[in-house]
């Protein structure tokens, strides 16, 4: 291999927010037509590197150099680190769901004269780009009506059509599932190949092992080192050690399960899409959950797992149509979430920023908000309480905050996740449904959630986990049912299961019986 | 990533903007406390010290009692991510029927008042039910309560003028009885005085012994020192205005209520979990919802009590002039949303607070006050009030759009710590400066209302 060469250089950066240095020198050095990971625990300054890399943090709010294609870049916004060929694709994706394909991928850049768009054109352009990355469908297609892998995808379109040379991708494959990771993998493999340099951050290892060409590790905002996989190859171990400066035991927590007797049961549930009413998302679906045990629901993205769980909790998804659920023997009636708080149930969201968390409020204020009463007089708000809550929190969960007065939004998003569960925690409730809680979380923090989870099971709790990774199902789950199409599949012990037998039940229509 | 020095040095400021509300927006409301400084001295100067006169002073609260009270109740409507443009109406409404039931059917003048705020509920109650359980946008029911409730001042009064008695006017334009030896001040006023003194005392004792509880750090003892020293010097010299004026007069009652709601709706806001819910509603609709959050109560309640406070205003304000005409409260929805938008809360909700309106809804009574002073006519006077209201804004939000401090907070952050790439306000991780950038403030505060 002929030695590449370098395509930027970024030469000690520093950036400090008040009260936070969240980069302390960091250098990193990307070769044209490789793809370089980044990888770090929560916190460590990954996104902030790309922000400033990406004019998100203009010239002069940080200091150090950006080189890129052998010139020193001073960007001042978005816009213009684009114009030199460097897009950035945020996790969250911000592309318009009520406009269309087309729309989304020229917006801000429409082709035309004189302010007239050229919708043709557009059209044409459009299809070729897709096709570029993959795609077949309809340019008119709303962005809402196709799933987030494609929406991901339709963001790397846009970014084709900027005529990108080095694409920043933000934990682009943390909402998608297996099958459409995978093709946005290969497609950024082949991106390589046609000369575009990929910049991935990525808490998923294994991909990272698979896709890329060197690696660099940042630990508290400082470099630690750089590893080149094409010279030396890597391991998810040796990127762990990196990362956590240690190598880390076991990923899952060893326990042993205390299942008592069921005391939560689901009968026959039936929900209505909230839009389409001929659409059924939930197919009369029936589960239960003892003490003490951690249940798993596995299924394809848009199975009905988030609908199920949702709908549950106090009808807060679609429409009931039919079903009971009985607790303790009981049957209780969740008709709205306070009610389902009450009886004891919390449900910490997949989608933190939209539905976990108020981003405008501080981490004192978000791990409380939803169970106030729990620090009321009356109805007066004991601040005392809510800091002693906070702040047991934050060091029982390690959030890596300075104080718990921090606005949640200065937070990185692991961090984030953690007060989402302090959050739930708080509420201490007898059945915790998490959906896909380690989403974007690191290695180490993975394992210190599913060792929480754990806890909270010993302690006597209920708990379903709904993820979208086969082997942390497998590890901390006790059982785990298959949802495919809205309808459950199967109901297997994880000690029976394997990842090939869940897959299996999670794309076939065979309706269990038991 | 620890602590750093800075945190700690920044701390003493920090806690002084504490004072102001505290929270997020705090840094905002020190920036709007100092333009309010800014202005007065400059029309002290230029009135050549008319502005700072009691008579003045006294007139200024009088004046402006009723817009602060409006902009009280708005500031909540706007955290919650609503809007309320029927509060001029409503309290014309409500203005001429308390004046029509003492006039015509000698109803006594406190009853009268009960009565008042009986029918700001009911307005209440109905605009709040369309906006919180039809889900239809504040911004169309309260257009449509506009309307109505300008028509219905109109055809209750047949678009004429009802005067009011005298007892009633002391609710607009009266002052605290006199009492005891003649000082040359008003003993009530000075009463007042030590009243509030004596309150910021105990409050700054109270605030530190709490946080002793929290174990948190403390702010050092000289903030918690400078910040009463310069609280009770404003505090003694507003008393010795107030109390000197004419023979007669003292700090007004007008004035007294204002104080009073915004002691009582301050604390509401900031230590209730009613005033929580306000905010969670207004920052993420969804997520409160799924909090467990009655956001549908939230808004039908915000409605409501604005509805209450604008009929309170509407009283005051008759009671002031004495009469209830057809064209009372024209234009007072604008006043009072531009107080809240100068006092630093967010067009798309979830950001905001009392004290931060009040100061803002001061910025713009000195303005009116010094230039009608200064002889500066009504024509102009919009004008300039027009500009003051979109620098202010346009500072903030170019600032966090940007990401650069705004000039408020460049005044306050170079005497400490120059941090040029503080985003305070901004959600970190939306990319802020995306072509798409100016949609998501619309798309939000769409989807602030229920559906
Ligand atoms: N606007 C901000 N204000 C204050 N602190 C901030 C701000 N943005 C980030 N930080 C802090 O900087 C540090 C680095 O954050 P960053 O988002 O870069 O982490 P990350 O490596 O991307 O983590 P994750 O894997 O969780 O996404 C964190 O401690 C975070 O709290
Ligand atoms: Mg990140």
């Amino acid at each position: 291999m002929t030695a590449n060469p370098t395509i930027l250089e970024m030469r000690s950066i520093t950036k400090e927010f008040p009260g936070v240095k969240a980069l302390s020198e960091v250098s990193i050095e990307v070769k044209a037509g490789e793809i370089h990971a980044i990888c770090g625990e929560n916190g460590a300054g990954k996104s902030t590197l790309m922000k400033v890399l990406s004019g998100v943090y203009p010239y002069g709010t940080y200091s150090g150099d950006i080189i890129y294609q052998g010139q020193e870049m001073r960007f001042k916004d978005i816009r213009s680190s684009e114009h030199a060929g460097i897009v950035i694709i945020h996790q969250e994706l911000a592309l318009i769901p009520e406009l269309s394909i087309t729309e989304n991928i020229f917006l801000g850049n429409e082709p035309g004269r004189g302010g007239i768009i050229d919708w043709q054109v557009a059209k044409t352009e459009a299809i070729g780009l897709l096709a570029r990355v993959g795609l077949s469908d309809d340019p008119d297609t709303q962005i809402k009506n196709i799933g987030v892998g494609k929406q991901q995808l339709v963001e790397i379109a846009k970014a084709l059509n900027k005529s990108v040379k080095l694409l920043i991708l933000d934990e682009p494959t943390a909402a998608l599932n297996e099958a459409d990771s995978q093709h946005l993998l290969d497609l950024i493999r082949g991106l390589k190949g046609k000369g575009v340099s990929s910049i991935m951050i990525s808490h998923k290892l294994n991909e990272i092992e698979a896709v890329a060409d060197s690696i660099t590790i940042i630990r508290d905002g400082k470099t630690i080192e750089t590893i080149d996989v094409v010279a030396n190859g890597v391991n998810e171990d040796r990127i762990i050690q990196g990362m956590v400066g240690r190598v880390l035991e076991n990923r899952f927590p060893e326990h042993e399960s205390t299942v008592g007797e069921v005391f939560f049961e689901v009968r026959n549930w039936t929900v209505q899409h909230p839009l389409t009413t001929e659409r059924l998302v939930v197919k009369n679906s029936s589960f239960t959950v003892r003490r003490g045990e951690v249940v798993g629901f596995a299924g394809l993205m848009g199975a009905g797992r988030t609908e199920l769980a949702m709908s549950i909790f106090g009808r807060s998804y679609g429409t009931y149509l039919s079903g009971r659920v009985f607790k303790d023997g009981k049957e209780i009636q969740l008709r709205n979430v306070s009610e389902a708080i009450d009886h004891g149930i919390a449900y910490v969201s997949e989608d933190r920023k939209s539905l976990g968390l108020n981003l405008l409020d501080d981490i004192k204020r978000s791990i409380v908000s939803a169970k106030l009463s729990k620090i009321s007089k009356g109805s007066v708000v004991d601040k005392v309480a809510e800091h002693t809550v906070a702040e047991r929190f934050r060091t029982s969960l390690r959030i890596k905050t300075p104080t718990v007065d921090e606005g949640v939004n200065k937070l990185s998003g692991g961090n984030q996740q953690k007060v989402v569960l302090a959050k739930w925690m708080f509420t201490d409730p007898d059945l915790l449904i998490l959906d896909e809680p380690t989403r974007g979380i690191d290695v180490g923090a993975k394992t210190e959630i599913y060792g929480i989870i754990r806890d909270l099971a010993a302690q006597g709790k209920g708990i379903i986990m709904i993820s979208s990774e086969l082997p942390e199902l497998l590890g901390v789950s006790d059982r785990i049912y298959t949802i495919f199409e809205g309808t459950i599949t199967a109901d297997l012990p994880s000690a029976e299961a394997d990842p090939e037998t869940l897959m299996k039940n999670m794309t076939s229509k065979r309706a269990v019986s038991r | 990533m620890s602590t750093t020095t800075q945190q700690k040095r920044s701390g003493g400021l920090r806690e002084l903007g504490k004072m102001f509300g505290g929270g997020q927006s705090s840094g905002r409301q020190v920036g709007i406390l100092g333009a309010l400084v800014v202005i007065v001295v400059i029309f002290q100067i230029a009135t050549g010290g008319l502005t700072l006169d009691p008579t003045n002073l006294i007139n200024l609260v009088n004046q402006n009692a009723y817009v602060l009270i409006l902009a009280i109740g708005m500031v909540m409507v706007i955290i919650a991510g609503h809007i309320d443009l029927s509060v001029g109406s409503v309290a014309a409404f409500t203005g001429i029927i308390v004046a029509t039931s003492m006039n015509s059917w000698n109803l006594p003048w406190p009853l009268a008042i009960l009565l008042g705020l009986v029918i700001g509920a009911l307005i209440g109650a109905w605009q709040g039910w369309w906006v919180a359980y039809v889900g239809v946008p504040a911004f169309i029911v309260t257009l449509a309560g506009m309307l109505i409730f300008r028509g219905g001042n109109q055809f209750i009064g047949n678009s004429a003028t009802v005067p009011v008695p005298d007892a009633f006017t002391i609710i607009g334009g009266g002052f605290l009885p006199d009492f005891g030896p003649d000082i040359g001040y008003s003993n009530p006023t000075l009463l007042l005085g030590l009243a509030v003194a004596v309150v910021i005392v105990i409050q700054e004792i109270r605030v530190r012994r709490t946080q002793t509880r929290m174990g948190s750090e403390k702010a050092p003892l000289w903030v918690s020192i400078v910040k009463i020293v310069i609280l009770l010097g404003i505090v003694v010299y507003a008393t010795l205005l107030f109390a000197g004026g004419r023979i007669g007069t003292s700090f007004p009652v007008s004035g007294i209520i204002l104080g009073v709601l915004v002691l009582v709706y301050s604390f509401v806001t900031r230590n209730t979990t009613f005033g929580r819910h306000i905010y969670a509603v207004g920052g993420n609709w969804h997520a409160a919802e799924l909090s467990g959050v009655k956001t549908k109560r939230i808004n039908f309640f915000v409605m409501m009590n604005m509805s209450v406070l604008a009929s309170l205003a509407g009283m005051i304000a008759v009671a002031r002039s004495v009469a209830s005409g057809p064209g009372d409260g024209v234009g007072w929805e604008l006043d009072a949303i531009a107080a809240v938008f100068i006092g630093g809360a967010a067009v798309s909700g979830g950001i905001g607070t009392i004290v931060g309106s009040i100061v803002g809804g001061l910025v713009i009574a000195v303005l009116n006050n010094g230039l009608q002073l200064l002889g500066v006519g009504v024509d102009r006077v919009q004008i300039i009030k027009g500009l003051v209201l979109l620098l202010a804004v346009g500072i903030d939000v170019y600032s966090k759009r940007q990401g650069r401090p705004t000039l408020r907070g460049l005044l306050r952050r170079n005497r400490k710590n120059p941090s040029p790439g503080d985003q305070n306000a901004v959600p970190i991780e939306r990319p802020s400066v995306a072509p798409t950038g100016s949609a998501e403030e619309t798309s939000r505060s769409q989807s602030t209302t229920p559906n």
